[in-house]
């Protein structure tokens, strides 16, 4: 079980949070004219990466915050965890 | 039964309390502080069990939690434990143990004909022989090989103990407490450190129980009394015995078994029988010290040949001689260790050493003793069939190709010692690579991935001095870093016997002309020549001959067994054993029960139970529950000796003719606050919400950005800047999470908070032609008239004296509105419903009621709504905004979603319109058409329409605009029903929705 420090109320066990996903994703925005391939890009395209990832989690049994966490995907070692509106 | 094997004066036993036991039906009796096997031992008991596949008599190999043999069906307090080793399993009063794997009995065993088949049961066999005939598989083969194979039997009984879990957090854990684990638990507890103390046997003090050193002016086993004593008494030390950390896993988790109860006749009143520690440790010392290593000769698996470190345990912890005339065989001095504690106890060992001229303080002692010893002598295989009778000896050559004349020896026990294996699983586990260290033979943990240190044997560090200086060095600079206290305990001198180097000899050849089975892996029966075979057929991954082969499968998991099996392979394939590689460890280190897997999370508490204020209410009135996710929800009220179906039609029925009422409390309710509330609905929602006027509710639909509906549900404008939002009972946790997302990530310059609020409201959906009469005497006060309250309106009222949330809205089709009361009020609310609605006569209504009201609606819900289907789909295309964005829009014009012949939901009726369809079931042209028969649709949702009065379905169809009034078959090949059916409009009932804005 991962060790996860949230940005908000410190460093809890894996079990109180919920995964969502590559962080560097960004929405198109609204209204805006995109190509189909932009489109599918955004909504299926995920890079399956072996190494250091930033991704979002949601502290869904505490603050209910979503926040950024640098976590390498094979060996689980979590670099830095950020909030949401902070860049690595 | 006198105890012939029991020594007088030695041994940590409480002899003033005697415990009597059964084995086989037999009755013996052992001591307080025993294990099954040191009683039985004591008893002259050799014969234990049958080995899984030839059926060969077994008996004990080791002490401990290594023991690849002596298992046996454990019966305790009425319940049957299988697998129980007996080198752990502590006695205690009336316990009852039989053996294992074996018919009629462990003494004349049926299955041992296959010993004498051997020939025909190398390895693989069960892979060669087995897969043909193919249909023979299920009918012969499987259920032949599942009475043959496995050790013990499960109880089919629900298990009536208690487990527990239990969370800890520590500066240092510390996994044994041999000299290395309570020298650094003792240096870091002195300097400040909290401290987990972890030891799987009774006593504390591992090899120091059984050696002879002195630590200061202290025995070991002295010194180690009293370290432990002291650990208990400080407030920052938690010390446990029979207690196994079995996993290493992510920062620095460890889980750890803790058997409480094992050792007792029954589990004292509310205690658990065992309890799991999740242990999150900032530093983890692993001091688990090492296992020896057996030496591989003819027949080694015969009863009385054993460790050598086992047969000193007996001897010093449970004063028992495993034999009576014993014969070391050993290629490094801890048999010598054995051999003099026999001597010094009035027994007369033979040693036979491997080396030629091997010199050392502790051979030399043997020698002052006047021990037998044979130098470059082996042991060429074992005599006796149940027992070890005698055993054929002979030299070997220096380069331990040739043996000499074999000659005959009596003796009744051969103890082995082919030096020391590290136990590396938990280091392993924590992700580090392994090193093999040619020194001893045997791998080391590389580099700690995680915050671990492995100190003393575990780590390959054979001397106790070397390991004292080394372990409170760890203690004290791992705590230091912790606590940056500076209380440095100093290490005590040492005194200990030096050793010299072992031998890397360990497998003897055979003689020539002799065959002899020589095992590597005892619990499986895996041979030198299974080995042998693997290699010759092509396995060369040491992975895959382990899976060929079962060597280190089973309950032991190859802790005697997986070096000797490297060494062998890498023999064979003139490699060197890091070439080989071993086995990947992984956690469990030794059998944990499913019991304390689980814990308290069994029956009523494998989930919350969620019940809505109302659920007493619905209980008193003969209500059957049906589980909605983690809620209870009533399905129907059974009146007398009603069936679902009759019960559910009558309140369907009763809200067309009068009124029902639903509770309706388990929706998901989410208050939505902030100036920007309006924006962030029009952005997740399909349809247009900016315009919506305070007072007033509206219904729309949310997509996900592929297109794919992800719920529905209404939401009403409290006020300017306050909405109330309703999702539907199964999403409503997701949907939380969805509006959070879209706030915190993607839009965070939207100035608005979200809430659950689902636990705050009780609700109650009043539904029927007379709900308006109703409403008017709940709520005298206000006008609930057509034009006060109109279609979609919402209100505020106060019923009997509490504050209400009116909305009218409509999920039956029927004039329809639901109230809204704080939690705590519901119940008070429901019955105000019941009692004034009397005289309209309402009925309370379940789930099933409610699904066939909608059913026949045509409202679509989670069945159609199930995340494969997009809002023209469920005929929601009218709900789609053309003005604005909203999210999941950009994925709406994608080919297949704009197809002309795109799937669609319709109405379907049996063409008898007698026979229900099974949900589920499949739309086909032609009932008789060639398999795979082209599938059209299937049935979403099926009822038994009260308007009707015949049964009525929903589907998904392909091409569905242009299927009504076609002929089709609906097929459900699961209930064997082939049903006519005809295809139809999805609003069956009211298609102009006239009932809801009456």
């Amino acid at each position: 079980m991962l060790h996860i420090r949230c940005p908000h109320c410190g460093m809890r066990s894996q079990n109180e949070f919920a995964y969502g996903g590559d962080a560097s994703v960004k929405r198109p925005e609204l209204n805006k004219e995109i190509s189909d391939l932009e489109w599918d890009n955004f909504v299926y395209l995920r890079k399956s990466l072996r190494g250091k990832h930033l991704e979002l989690w949601q502290h869904i049994s505490g603050c209910r915050q979503w926040f950024k966490v640098q976590r390498d995907t094979s060996t689980h070692e979590i670099f830095k965890t950020i909030k949401a509106n902070e860049d690595i | 039964m006198s105890q012939n094997f029991r020594l007088k004066n030695i041994g940590l036993i409480n002899r003033d309390k005697k415990i009597s036991f059964k084995f086989n039906g037999k009755s013996y009796f052992g001591y307080e502080g025993d294990t099954l096997a040191s009683a039985l031992l004591a008893n002259g008991v050799h014969l234990i069990g049958r080995s899984f596949k030839y059926h060969r008599p077994r008996g004990f190999f080791g002490s401990g939690v290594d023991e690849p043999y002596a298992i046996v069906q454990l019966f305790r307090n009425g319940e049957s434990v299988a697998n129980i080793k007996t080198t752990e399993q502590e006695l205690f009063e009336d316990l009852e143990a039989t053996s294992v794997n074996c018919w009629p009995n462990v003494n004349f065993d049926i299955g041992a004909i296959n010993n004498f088949l051997k020939i025909f049961l190398p390895a693989g066999f069960y892979y060669k022989t087995f897969m043909w005939p193919k249909s023979f598989w299920h009918k012969v083969y499987e259920p032949f090989i599942r009475k043959a194979a496995g050790f013990g039997v499960a109880s089919i009984k629900h298990d009536q103990e208690r487990y527990e879990h239990r969370y800890e957090y520590c500066d240092l854990l510390i996994t044994g407490s041999g000299p290395s684990g309570l020298a650094s638990a003792y240096a870091a507890a002195k300097n400040g450190a909290r401290v987990i103390l972890a030891e799987d046997k009774p006593r504390f003090g591992g090899t120091l129980l059984t050696s002879e050193v002195n630590i200061g002016n202290q025995t070991g086993k002295e010194w180690a009394e009293n370290i432990t004593a002291e650990l208990k008494k400080m407030p920052n030390v938690i010390v446990k015995n029979r207690s196994q950390v079995f996993g290493y896993y992510d920062h620095n988790m460890l889980v750890m078994s803790e058997r409480i109860s094992d050792h007792l006749s029954k589990t004292k009143k509310y205690s658990p029988k065992e309890r799991l520690w999740y242990i999150r440790a900032k530093e983890v010392v692993i001091s688990s010290g090492s296992i020896e290593r057996p030496l591989v000769f003819g027949n080694n698996d015969t009863p009385g040949v054993m460790l050598s470190s086992a047969a000193k345990e007996y001897l010093k912890v449970y004063g028992v001689l495993v034999g009576k005339k014993p014969l070391i065989f050993t290629n490094n001095d801890s048999g010598y260790e054995t051999a003099i504690e026999f001597k010094k106890n009035g027994v007369e060992p033979i040693i036979l050493d491997t080396r030629k001229n091997p010199k050392s303080e502790i051979i030399d002692e043997a020698k002052n003793l006047n021990i037998n010893i044979k130098f470059s002598y082996v042991v060429v295989a074992a005599k006796g069939y149940k027992k070890v009778k005698s055993a054929e000896i002979a030299k070997i050559s220096e380069d331990k190709k040739e043996l000499g004349v074999v000659e005959n020896i009596n003796c009744d026990c051969i103890c082995v010692s082919g030096f020391w294996t590290p136990t590396i699983h938990l280091a392993s586990q924590s992700g580090n690579k392994t090193i093999f260290n040619k020194d001893i033979d045997a791998f080391v943990s590389g580099q700690a991935k995680q915050e671990e240190t492995t100190i003393g044997a575990a780590n390959g560090t054979f001397t106790l001095e070397e390991t004292l200086k080394d372990s409170f060095n760890t203690g004290y600079e791992l705590s230091k870093k912790i606590t940056s206290n500076d209380n440095k305990t100093p290490t005590p001198a040492v005194v200990e016997k030096k050793s010299t180097k072992h031998d890397k000899f360990w497998c003897v050849p055979l003689p020539k002309g002799k065959n002899y089975k020589r095992f590597l892996d005892f619990q499986n029966d895996v041979a030198v020549s299974d080995i042998e075979i693997a290699l010759k057929e092509g396995y060369r991954s040491i992975e895959h001959v382990k899976r060929y082969t079962t060597l280190g499968m089973a309950t032991d998991q190859g802790k005697t067994s997986n070096l000797n099996g490297l060494q062998l392979v890498s023999n064979i394939e003139n490699k060197i054993v890091p070439e080989v590689g071993h086995t990947t460890f992984r956690p469990p280190y030794t059998p944990v029960t499913i019991g304390a897997i689980v814990g308290r999370e069994v029956g009523k508490h494998s989930k919350p139970t969620r019940k809505s204020p109302i659920h007493s209410w619905h209980e008193n009135n003969n209500a059957v529950f049906v589980d909605a996710g983690a809620w209870l929800r009533p399905r129907y009220y059974k009146q007398g000796n009603e069936t679902l179906f009759e019960a559910s039609k009558r309140e369907a029925k009763n809200v067309r003719k009068n009124v029902g009422v639903c509770d309706v409390t388990t929706l998901g309710k989410i208050d939505i606050k902030g100036p920007d509330a309006a924006e962030l609905l029009n952005r997740v929602y399909t349809n247009a919400w900016l315009k919506l006027p305070v007072g007033k509710a509206r219904y729309g639909v949310m997509l996900r950005e592929d297109g794919i509906v992800m719920d529905d549900g209404t939401t009403t404008r409290i006020s300017e800047t306050h909405y109330h939002m309703t999702t539907t009972t199964a999403q409503a946790a997701n949907i939380l999470s969805h509006l959070e997302y879209y706030l915190q990530i993607v839009w965070p310059e939207l100035n608005v908070n979200v809430v659950s609020t689902t636990e705050q409201w009780a609700g109650a959906a009043i539904a029927g032609p007379k709900s308006r009469n109703l409403l008017q005497k709940l709520f005298p006060k206000i006008d609930v008239s057509k034009e006060g309250l109109p279609f979609m309106g919402y209100i505020e009222g106060e019923l009997y004296g509490i504050r209400a949330r009116i909305f009218r809205i409509s999920f039956s089709g029927e004039l329809a509105y639901e109230v809204n009361v704080e939690s705590d009020n519901g119940n008070y609310m429901w019955e105000k419903i019941i009692e004034t609605g009397k005289e309209f006569e309402i009925q309370p209504y379940g789930t099933e009621a409610l699904s066939t009201l909608r059913i026949e609606m045509g409202h679509v819900a989670g069945s159609e709504l199930d995340g494969r289907t997009i809002p023209y789909d469920n005929s929601l295309e009218g709900m789609l905004s053309k003005k604005k964005d909203f999210i999941g829009k950009r994925s709406l014009n994608r080919k297949a979603y704009v197809a002309e012949d795109r799937q669609k939901v319709v109405g379907v009726i049996p063409l008898d319109k007698k026979t229900s369809i099974p949900e589920g079931s499949h739309l086909v042209k032609d009932a008789k058409a060639k398999l795979p028969n082209p599938k059209l649709g299937y049935i979403s949702a099926s009822c038994w329409s009260v308007e009707y009065d015949n049964p009525f379905s929903l589907a998904i169809i392909k091409d569905g605009k242009n299927m009504i009034g076609q002929k089709l078959f609906a097929m459900s090949p699961l209930k064997n029903k082939t049903i006519p059916v005809e295809i139809v409009s999805s609003h069956y009932v009211d298609p102009k929705g006239e009932r809801v804005r009456s």
